[in-house]
């Protein structure tokens, strides 16, 4: 085992002082997502405040009709415009977010008591539009209660005689709880984080080695080829796990500045809540490490390997998207999945949920038994010359 | 001492090898000369271990490389046509490594880089890292590292590509030495000029095969020609590979 732990040592030595692995592993991770994040909230926090505070401009065709309605919008702070000439046109074209029309025979079915026509013209597909679109249906649904009420009440019926169901929320999520719909995307950043730390130690060790000839030199040295290998992949999952680590301490820095303060979520990531989510995503450090040494080995070049790893770097993406998409309960059978089995372990760690340890176990077992799995192919991959050769 | 016998490697169509001999004694440079692609490589890749022959034996001092790996590669020192160094480690850095990998111990390899300093003049630069070095930095680190072990048999491929006059002049007087400690050395090269200046014995290469092998005065003799490169091409049958 000497073999293998010179190489370690070399290789850990060589990779520090190459800028761009520190920047790759140490550097990209653990600054640029949590920022990006947490710019990406603060960012949508402000504009959709910006959208709901700003005063409710609102064209109005046929506003004749319903001079009441009018009074009523304009109390509640709405602005009537004057009436366009093609409101649909104005809204296909994103003048206005959204246009209502009273319909001619309004006054009418008013006075019959019947329910009177207001059309409201809108894109819901825009998403920015969709804040204005709620604030106009909320204030017309409001008016109609109002009048409805009033109705009943000259009627001599009490309104509480419409209402025949009384709902009323019970809410059991936790500050900690709530805070799992603000980081749904932390399993997925860290997936991608033990990738993206491993990529390049993984590909400078191999196909980088091959690159600059020093590989055939060092494969005539007394070591079994298994031993150099391994000693290679260490040093790449060592890199991912710095990766991962810093990563989460600098989430655990960065999250308290998250704009959640009206959510009531508690986003402090505990020191044991750190640990637990490192020895639950420390496996597919191994994985990674181990299924881009051996993918890297093939190739002749770091060029050739980086056109490899673009479409690697998707593998950790898919069990996050799947979760986030389509979130399903967690159950046994799922934590022989990996990736698949850290994004469900990992959530439940932030919401503060106890977990089965022997959930835990099988998480990390079958990520193990894939991860050698594929690192014992890889240590052996040099035993075949074609691959020492290739590219020279 | 290195016993070749009707060495023999193909890939696919191509025969890189084909049916080679030749002995290397100690105490004796023995020169592969050969156009480029004529199979020298390959001869080397073998007797180092790194590529299992199709057919024919190798013996190293008595071992045998595809069922001795380990044990030849202990007696072995390469320096290999492209160096390979480590350009984030310093010249002492990449001989230590390879000392480590002999199993040397910390103390026997400081001991060695002390001598190998001084004997190939690497005072200047031995704590540089070796980014940048020149051709000829870069050939003493690459001796250097495949000498730190003591190896007895010394296999060179190249050795003066791309070095100048005087660069050339120290690695001959270095390889003189290692001759006159007994070692078995072998040197492949295409360079006319580096076999008539240093080897004892020349194995000509050529597609493959051995057109020839004997001492200068021995293939001059056969040849029937006064100069080394007129032998050359008379006993290779064709001028390929010289103006390379």
């Amino acid at each position: 085992m000497r073999g293998l732990t010179t190489v370690f040592r070399k290789e850990v030595r060589e990779n520090i002082r190459d800028r761009r692995a520190l920047f790759n592993s140490l550097l990209l991770g653990p600054l640029l997502f949590p920022l990006l994040f947490v710019g990406m909230m603060w960012f949508l926090q402000s504009a959709e405040q910006e959208r709901a505070e700003q005063p409710l401009e609102l064209p109005v065709v046929g506003a004749g009709y319903a001079p009441n309605l009018m009074r009523y919008l304009e109390q509640q702070g709405a602005i009537i415009q004057p009436e366009p000439e093609d409101p649909e046109a104005m809204v296909r074209n994103q003048e206005t977010p959204v246009v209502i029309r009273i319909l001619p025979e309004f006054p009418e079915r008013w006075d019959e008591g019947l329910p009177a026509p207001v059309e409201v013209i809108m894109d819901p597909s825009r998403q920015e539009s969709n804040t204005a679109i709620r604030r106009v249906k909320g204030l017309l649904l409001g008016y109609g209660q109002r009048i409805g009420s009033l109705r009943l009440q000259l009627r001599g019926v009490s309104p509480q005689i419409a209402s025949p169901v009384m709902l009323k929320d019970v809410d059991l999520s936790t500050a900690k709880s709530r805070a799992i719909l603000a980081v749904i995307f932390l399993p997925y950043v860290l997936m991608i984080t033990a990738f993206t730390g491993a990529t390049h130690l993984a590909m400078d060790t191999t196909a980088g080695e091959k690159e600059r000839k020093s590989l055939e030199p060092l494969l005539i040295n007394p070591v079994p080829r298994w031993q150099i290998m391994t000693g290679k992949m260490l040093t790449t999952t060592a890199f991912a796990m710095a990766s991962l680590a810093l990563t989460l301490v600098s989430f655990r820095i960065v999250l308290p500045y998250m704009p959640i303060g009206a959510f009531g979520m508690d986003l402090t990531l505990g020191l044991m809540t750190l640990l637990r989510i490192l020895l639950v995503i420390s496996p597919v450090a191994i994985l990674a490490a181990a299924l881009l040494t051996l993918l890297a080995s093939f190739a002749k070049s770091y060029r050739e390997a980086q056109s490899y790893m673009g479409l690697v770097i998707l593998i950790p993406m898919i069990p996050s998207l799947i979760f986030m998409a389509n979130p399903i309960r967690a159950e046994a059978w799922m934590m022989t999945i990996p990736l698949f089995s850290q994004n469900i372990l990992i959530g439940e760690i932030i919401r503060e949920e106890s977990v089965a340890l022997t959930w835990y176990a099988m998480s990390v077992t079958s990520t193990l038994v894939i991860g050698l799995t594929l690192a014992v192919l890889a240590a052996t991959l040099y035993n075949r010359p074609r691959l020492i050769f290739s590219g020279s | 001492m290195i016993v070749v016998r009707d060495l023999r490697k193909s890939f696919g169509e191509v025969r890189a090898v084909n049916g080679v001999s030749f002995e290397a004694r100690d105490g004796e440079i023995t020169g592969l000369l050969g156009p480029n692609g004529a199979g020298k490589t390959t001869t080397l890749r073998m007797l180092y271990s790194l590529l299992p022959p199709d057919a024919g034996e190798i013996l190293i001092d008595g071992l045998d490389p595809t069922r001795d790996a380990m044990e030849i590669k202990r007696t072995l020192g390469v320096v290999p046509d492209n160096r390979g160094l480590y350009s984030r480690l310093t010249a002492r850095e990449n001989i230590s490594y390879y000392g480590e990998l002999h199993g040397l111990s910390r103390q026997q390899i400081s001991e060695r880089i002390r001598e190998l300093v001084e004997t190939l003049d690497m005072v200047d630069f031995i704590d540089r890292r070796t980014e940048g070095f020149s051709q000829g930095q870069r050939v003493k680190v690459a001796i250097a590292r495949a000498m730190v072990h003591e190896p007895q048999t010394v296999l060179l491929d190249e050795p003066s590509n791309g070095l100048d006059v005087m660069s050339t002049r120290a690695l001959r007087d270095y390889v003189r030495s290692l001759r006159s400690a007994g070692r078995s050395v072998v040197l492949s090269t295409h360079i006319m000029q580096e076999v008539a200046a240093l080897c004892d014995r020349i194995v000509i290469i050529a597609k493959g095969e051995v057109a020839a092998d004997g001492t200068a005065a021995e293939l001059l003799a056969r040849a029937g020609c006064d100069s080394l490169e007129d032998a050359f091409v008379r006993l290779i049958g064709s001028e390929e590979g010289l103006l390379a």
